[in-house]
């Protein structure tokens, strides 16, 4: 049950997009088009569904103080957590090189109309965010898992919601100033006001 | 170097040190290039530490520091890296800067770094900084290079200065902890008679949405950028 809610609570309450402005870059710069919003947010709830476990084990077995000391007892007093940004981002990289070759054979033409941003995956920071909220919230295993797969989905929801947005705003009378970013910017603002509503719940 | 062929220049004009061109480079990001408001990177961080001006103060100095040494390391390098491996090797350029900074800040300022909690490790995904290393530090002089990163980090930094001000001037009524408000006469024994009502929705992330979209539109109208 705390799974649950813990899943629940992740995706609309502390939204990775609308309370904690992770993911930005890519969440501005490639909702334009829903379909490839999709594609990019299905790739990004699988890299943090992987990334966010992996990290976990990587920290409680080899990172925390005293973490080593399943080698041998001699490690029981050393502590790399100095370590875990460099270790973090390493996992990140690679698996995103990986989710990059797998999109790359089995859809080219999504690979195509990601272009850069599969990449740039990478240095999206709702992943590497995920990573060090797991870290800094003394998240169990399992806990890991629901809260990387989750934060994921909520991050889904949302560029999928924005592009929608920006599809039917292209027939909008917007000012030239404000075309592109700037009323990008105040729809989010929008959308997060929605979002807020959920903070009203309590689980 | 000793291998020097004869149909190299032998003496290169060397540039002023400040001349008109690279003026331009540290010049140009604060403005008519501005990473946050023209090329749309570094958001994420931008909007999540603005709620106050001290916190946003430590912020951009993280940033122009890590920004301005990735890019001289990177630069310094740059001949040396595989292309195939550039990105592994500019994380961990930025990921040890990163390190670095978040050590301080445990070390001598502890309260900051509690407050700023997971945003300092996430500068290393602050698109700026990578972006930078792609465009710039990659193909140029480590000086130039380290012009760049100064002028990006500028840039960046008074943008969410400004967008601090606004949220925390709004939001709880101070500039850096001063009650402005309550100085001015906004208090039951001032001329006003009653306190100031602070904004609550500046202090929420969405509050900071809007004063970005307002000044990107003030920024976009004075340049006459458009996007189509």
């Amino acid at each position: 049950m705390d799974l649950i809610n813990l899943g629940i609570k992740s995706i609309f309450i502390e939204n990775m997009v609308f309370a904690y402005f992770l993911g930005m870059c890519s969440f501005l710069a490639v909702s334009k088009k829903v379909s490839t919003a999709f594609g990019l947010g299905l790739a990004v709830v699988f890299v943090l569904t992987i990334t966010v476990p992996t990290n976990w084990l990587l920290s409680e077995f080899i990172l925390n103080e005293g973490a080593l000391s399943w080698i041998s007892k001699d490690l029981a007093t050393v502590d790399l957590s100095f370590l875990s940004f460099i270790m973090y981002i390493a996992v990140i990289a690679s698996m995103v090189q990986l989710v990059e070759m797998v999109i790359e054979k089995t859809s080219p033409a999504l690979y195509g109309s990601l272009g850069i941003f599969l990449p740039l995956i990478a240095v999206n920071c709702a992943i590497l965010g995920s990573s060090l909220f797991m870290d800094q919230r003394d998240y169990g295993l399992a806990e890991s898992a629901v809260y990387g797969f989750s934060s994921g989905i909520g991050w889904f929801l949302a560029i999928i919601a924005l592009a929608a947005i920006r599809e039917r705003l292209k027939y909008s009378n917007v000012p030239d100033g404000l075309k592109g970013l700037g009323i990008t910017m105040l729809i989010t603002g929008l959308m997060g006001i929605a979002f807020m509503s959920f903070m009203g719940i309590s689980i | 170097m000793s291998t020097e062929t004869v149909d190299k220049p032998v003496k290169k004009e060397s540039e002023a040190l400040l001349s008109k061109r690279r003026k331009k480079i540290v010049s140009d990001p604060l403005n008519d290039d501005n990473p946050i408001t023209i090329q749309v990177l570094g958001i994420c961080s931008a909007l999540a530490v603005t709620t106050q001006m001290k916190p946003t103060m430590v912020m951009s100095i993280a940033v122009i520091f890590v920004i301005v040494f990735s890019n001289l390391t990177i630069s310094l390098i740059r001949k040396l890296i595989p292309n195939r491996v550039r990105i592994i090797v500019q994380l961990a350029v930025i990921a040890t800067l990163v390190t670095l900074v978040n050590e301080v800040l445990q070390a001598f300022a502890y309260d900051m770094y509690k407050e700023l909690s997971v945003f300092v490790g996430l500068i290393i995904t602050n698109c700026i900084i990578m972006g930078r290393l792609e465009a710039f530090a990659l193909a140029n002089k480590p000086y130039d290079s380290i012009l760049d990163g100064l002028g990006s980090g500028l840039g960046y930094a008074w943008i969410i200065l400004a967008v601090a001000f606004f949220r925390e001037l709004f939001g709880s009524g101070a500039i850096f902890g001063f009650e402005v408000f309550e100085a001015i006469g906004f208090s039951s024994d001032g001329w006003v008679g009653m306190d100031y009502q602070a904004n609550g929705i500046m202090v929420t992330p969405v509050g900071a949405f809007f004063i970005l979209g307002l000044i990107i539109w003030v920024q976009r109208n004075k340049t006459g950028y458009v996007e189509n």
